[in-house]
């Protein structure tokens, strides 16, 4: 298939990327820089611990500073995007991959997000691991995702992407495992891992049927000629990069990794897992909108995935008590908003990157103040045990108290701009689809509202239930966190207070090039009647949580009706990942090792017992005997010689 | 009769250079055996070796310039030594060299990796005296160099005999290697015994085939064979039974299922650097070799084996992939991994085409340097029994020694395919080549199984750093010269080959012509 030819028959206009001049061609400088600090950070000995974390964070600011000045310098653009290609990575015949880079508003977004969320967490981890030894290392594998997330948004094809996909997944998991000593930890580490390479393998099939296509994986390529590609092919690239989204943004079905990788230090789970590189899913769905824009079916599973995660995530969050788990859930839930939002396409792109970076502001925000309780709270984790936190973190609190108020989307705060939109592009999607995913999203904002006011008000309300020396655990003497920690907090619910106001019309407006013009919807209810009706619905459910912990709950988990067990138990869907992949998985492995170790020797052996000898030699250190060796060679031969005539005669069609 | 004789092939010089120059060095390494002292011996065969392993290098490379499609052939046609030729040549010559700075490591142990007589009883007197002083034979270097020689005209064969022959030449020095180890001497001699008795199996297939093949094309070379297809009067059973028959016998060399049955007991028998040398040499050898019977031989058969050996790569990617997860031994977890890369080369192979061809080739240099690496990191870690491969003894190490586990944890990263390391490009070329050729079907088993294989590399990465070292953790010995060059040779490669794989792309493009 000839690209070019495709090109000119293209019904669609082409996509096409100025090149970079100016500021804009040091655009590999944005990597470079916190890639080089990682490097230094991760190879200098321990005489670099003394200034190691503000190297840190110094990288991060520059890069932020560096990206706000590319942002302006796209204004003036003609259709705000430049690329810029540094060398020709994979040169091959028809597979021609370049090690590009391309940044356009869509990328903006990412990178202000990216740096400047990460540069406050960066400053604020500086004080959560000041008494931690391995702190210098920690900055270097914190600076090493920097660079990798921005290595994510800023390539110009998916190859690229794919470079820091797997990037940010690397340093995840060295990330989540960086509390060596808890088993718990390596393991979370094992199932993240596990989920995201099933993730990344549909990514990578993806990537390999647009090569096998369209014969390039640029994303200008690819966009001229989506429309060109037959419905089905579209069907199963759109279904391939879904399940890499899925894996790496914690959605249905592989969304059981990201609350365990909670085990991980606190500003991980605010830098990762909560503000940036769980959104990559996102990403990739807005990025890749040509695609999934040609699919209606396609677009249907996006959004079923996401409505399906969101209210799995509320549930699921209902009913646990760990604090960074409600957390992890609700980051979950948000996602599931988020999918929502790109699976409605159209207009819902825009809604749904903005409902992104709010999320990014208030998520991280309500992180940083968990792990600030945490610093407070000599590592105490679980909400029964907390309780009247208010008097004695009083920043803290305030500005943990602008994160809920932002999530749970009370006007004017971000959450009110950015959700509500989406839930009023969900009701306007056409038939009766329009109302189930409409009241799936509506009924998620009550849910929303009720486990967020249980997590605030059994943190910082209600009478003390603090651990005690008399039952063998320590006294708690709650603090307030030192500067270093709150300042970045203050900026973060400063952003979960405005960003949303701020950036609703104008960013969506900013998102034009890359994601269509905003759209007219027209929901099954009136605008107004569904605004009036989330905001009845959040009051509800924050009041029914009042109302249950205002007075504090049970220290320890009751007994309860089957919802409640379902839903403490992740819904089953632990046991039925174990059920479905890991058993048969097993069991698979266990019998190509039987048959490999013992099958034909046992055979040969089981006769030889038969006729009185032999089996002393199973006591041998090695298993194998070359007579078996050679009777599964004789086998495979024999097998291969009857396929090979087979396929001459004309046997196998 | 005397007109026959005269009638000797014409021999082009220039282009069997370098192979005639390793079988002469070879022979003069047996030769130091002779006369050499003692004491000096080691020295002179490294030396030697090495030098004829530059210089036929030298040579390769400066032919590589002059080779056309008219002077690729020479001795009656019985060898192509074209660009594809070369190429493969020099790649088994430049993981030789490196190979061989391993093998020549004295400084890890007393007397070096290899034991100095090995007709001695295992655990008699004389053993345990020898174990205890004497300095390892040097009779390894000439048989590395024959096995090296046999494996250059192994791939530059045009003639199924001559092929054979080559088969021969650098397999039985092979089996005499694998006997050589000075610690767990009698895993190693099992080791060798086995490899040699299947491989001796394998080659009765291969002869096998050969002689069928011949009675369907009355001629065993190339041409001739790829022009009997369409007009030879026989049944075209004979020459399907005989490409299966040979292929059986190649297959057996590359380590693909179902005849990978050797690989683990003869990887971890063998002595660790001579693991080395086979896992990427005569990789490299038997599907250069394999490459070309497909290619050159029996073309004309129209790719209708392809789903054959597609149900052969699928096999082989899934068993080395999933028996990999299993293993508790690290020189079996390599073997296991290197079975399944033979499938990952297969799928390359079977996508057919010039891409194809240059895929594999530069996956199999890719490979070479990286599993050359990763058993050199092994022959570091040591306690009073020699190498400590279990990998329980490993737990920790990251801590006791985290430069050490560092660049490890890079070489199987690198295995995984991460990206911005050479498996990766290795393997988005292999299966962009299988895509390429509509052998979709095949690169969805390699995706799923290089998932699945991704599992045991980082359970060692976690092993090494996420566990606290014990008392029986070994120590990471300080590698002497050699293997520290080896070993950054290796690391080198696969990281400028995972950033910038073009020029070794290119070439692998231009040279990617094999001439019948």
């Amino acid at each position: 298939m000839e690209p070019t030819l495709m090109l000119a028959d293209a019904a669609q206009a082409p996509v096409v990327f100025a090149p970079a001049t100016g500021l804009l061609s040091y655009m590999w400088l944005l990597i470079a820089v916190p890639a080089v600090s990682a490097l230094i950070l991760l190879t200098t000995g321990r005489w670099a611990d003394k200034w190691g974390h503000w190297l840190g964070c110094a990288s991060v600011l520059f890069s932020f500073v560096l990206g706000a000045g590319m942002f302006f310098g796209l204004r003036d653009l003609p259709n705000r995007a430049v690329q810029q290609e540094l060398y020709s990575f994979i040169p091959v015949g028809n597979l021609q991959v370049d090690f590009g880079f391309l940044f356009d508003p869509l990328t903006a977004c990412f990178v202000l997000l990216i740096t400047g969320v990460g540069f406050l967490i960066h400053v604020y981890a500086t004080g959560y691991m000041a008494h931690d030894e391995g702190r210098r290392r920690f900055f270097g594998y914190f600076n090493l995702f920097i660079a990798a997330m921005l290595l994510l948004v800023l390539g110009n094809n998916y190859v690229m992407l794919y470079f820091g996909w797997e990037g940010v997944g690397l340093a995840s998991y060295l990330l989540i495992s960086f509390w060596y000593g808890r088993p718990s930890a390596a393991t979370a580490g094992k199932k993240a891992f596990i989920m995201n390479r099933i993730g990344d393998a549909g990514l990578v099939l993806g990537i390999f049927l647009m090569f096998a296509q369209l014969g390039s994986v640029n994303y200008d390529v690819v966009f001229s000629n989506a429309g060109l590609m037959p419905t089905t092919t579209i069907l199963v690239l759109g279904l391939l990069l879904l399940l890499g989204a899925t894996g790496k943004s914690g959605q249905f079905p592989l969304q059981a990794w990201l609350p365990d990788a909670m085990e991980g230090p606190t500003p991980v789970s605010a830098l990762i897992h909560a503000a940036t590189m769980v959104t990559a899913g996102v990403y990739l769905i807005a990025r890749s909108n040509p695609i999934f824009s040609a699919n209606t079916t396609l677009q249907t599973v996006v959004v079923s995935v996401g409505a399906l995660t969101l209210l799995l995530g509320c549930i699921i969050g209902s009913a646990k008590d760990d604090i960074k788990r409600v957390l992890a859930w609700s980051t979950v839930s948000q996602i599931g908003y988020m999918f929502l939002g790109v699976g409605l396409g159209g207009g819902a792109y825009a809604l749904a990157i903005i409902h992104l970076l709010a999320h990014g502001f208030f998520k991280a925000n309500m992180f940083l103040g968990a792990g600030s309780v945490m610093h407070g709270m000599n590592d105490q984790v679980d909400i029964r045990r907390f309780g009247a936190l208010w008097k004695y973190m009083k920043i803290t609190w305030l500005t943990f108290m602008m994160g809920w108020l932002a999530i749970i989307g009370i006007p004017p705060l971000s959450g009110f701009f950015t959700k509500e939109p989406i839930i009023v592009a969900a009701f306007a999607r056409p038939g009766w689809t329009g109302w189930l995913y409409g009241l799936a999203a509506l009924i998620g904002a009550g849910l929303t509202a009720f486990y967020m006011t249980r997590l605030f008000i059994l943190t910082f309300h209600g009478p003390k239930r603090w651990t005690t020396a008399k039952e063998g655990s320590v006294d708690q003497h709650p603090h307030e966190s030192p500067p270093v920690m709150t300042i970045p907090l203050i900026f973060l619910a400063l952003g979960s207070i405005f960003a949303g106001m701020l950036m609703a019309t104008p960013v969506a407006q900013w998102l034009t090039p890359v994601l269509g013009p905003p759209t007219e919807e027209h929901p099954k209810m009136g605008h107004l009647t569904i605004t009036v009706l989330s905001l009845v619905l959040t009051v509800a459910g924050a009041g029914l949580a009042y109302a249950l912990f205002r007075k504090g709950t049970a220290l320890a988990p009751q007994p309860a009706g089957p919802v409640v067990t379902a839903a403490r138990n992740n819904l089953y869907t632990d046991a039925f990942n174990e059920a479905v992949f890991e058993k048969p998985g097993k069991w698979l492995t266990r019998a190509l090792v039987f048959v490999d170790n013992k099958g034909v020797d046992g055979l040969v052996n089981g006769l030889a017992a038969l006729v009185g000898g032999g089996s002393g030699r199973l006591r041998r250190l090695q298993t194998g005997f070359v007579r078996s060796y050679a009777l599964s060679m004789l086998l495979g031969g024999v097998l291969v010689l009857g396929a090979f005539v087979a396929v001459q005669l004309g046997w196998m069609g | 009769m005397g007109e026959l004789v005269l009638n000797l092939p014409a021999l082009a010089y220039p282009a069997l250079a370098p192979m005639l120059l390793l079988f002469a060095a070879a022979c003069a390494g047996v030769l130091v055996e002779a006369f050499v002292p003692r004491g000096a011996r080691n020295a002179v065969q490294l030396v030697l070796s090495l030098l004829a392993l530059i210089a036929a290098l030298i040579m390769v490379v400066l032919r590589a310039g002059k080779v056309t499609a008219e002077n690729a052939q020479t001795a009656a046609a019985a060898v192509s030594i074209d660009q594809a030729g070369l190429f493969l040549q020099g790649a088994i010559i430049v993981l030789g060299i490196v190979s061989m700075l391993l093998i020549g490591e004295r400084t890890l142990e007393t007397g070096g990796p290899f034991v100095a007589q090995a007709a001695i009883t295992v655990g008699s007197e004389l053993d345990r005296k020898q174990a205890a002083k004497e300095s390892g034979a040097t009779e390894v270097y000439p048989l590395a160099l024959f096995a090296i020689a046999g494996m250059t005209l192994f791939v530059t064969a045009n003639d199924l005999l001559v092929m054979f022959v080559a088969l021969e030449v650098f397999s039985l020095p092979l089996y005499l290697l694998c006997a050589l180890a000075r610690r767990k001497r009698l895993l190693s001699q099992e080791a060798a015994l086995k490899y040699f008795l299947l491989g001796a199996y394998a080659s009765a297939f291969f002869l096998f085939g050969l002689a069928l093949v011949y009675g369907f094309a009355g001629a065993v070379d190339f041409r001739a064979i790829h022009a009997s297809v369409n007009n030879s009067p026989n049944n075209v059973l004979l020459l399907i039974v005989g490409l299966a028959m040979l292929s059986i016998g190649l297959l057996f060399k590359a380590a693909a299922a179902p005849f990978h049955v050797w690989t683990p007991d003869v990887y971890q028998g063998a002595p660790t650097a001579v693991t080395a040398f086979m896992a990427a040499c005569t990789k490299v050898a038997a599907f250069g070799a394999l490459a070309r019977v497909l290619y050159v031989g029996f073309d004309g058969l129209g790719w209708e084996f392809t789903p054959v050996l597609g149900v052969i790569a699928v096999l082989t990617m899934l068993v080395g992939a999933i028996l990999a997860v299993t293993q508790t031994d690290l020189k079996r977890l390599l073997a296991y991994s290197s079975i399944a890369n033979a499938g990952y080369l297969l799928v390359g192979l079977l996508g057919g085409g010039k891409e194809g061809l240059s895929s594999m080739l530069f996956y199999l240099v890719a490979y070479g340097f990286l599993v050359i690496a990763a058993f050199g990191m092994l022959t570091l870690v040591r306690d009073a029994d020699g190498e400590a491969t279990h990998l329980s003894r490993w737990a920790g190490l990251g801590k006791r020694s985290p430069l050490f586990a560092g660049v490890f944890s890079f070489l199987l990263l690198a295995f995984a395919g991460i990206p911005l390391t050479s498996g990766f490009v290795a393997k988005f070329a292999v299966f962009g080549a299988g895509i390429a050729g509509g052998q979709t079907w095949l690169v969805l088993f390699g995706v799923l199984s290089s998932i699945i294989l991704a599992f045991p590399y980082i359970r060692v990465v976690v092993l090494m750093w996420l566990n606290e070292p014990g008392e029986t953790t070994p120590s990471v010995s300080i590698p002497g010269a050699l293997t520290s060059t080896a070993l950054m040779i290796g690391v080198l490669v696969t990281l400028v080959l995972g950033v910038w794989p073009s020029p070794l792309l290119d070439l692998t493009t231009n040279v990617s012509n094999f001439i019948r």
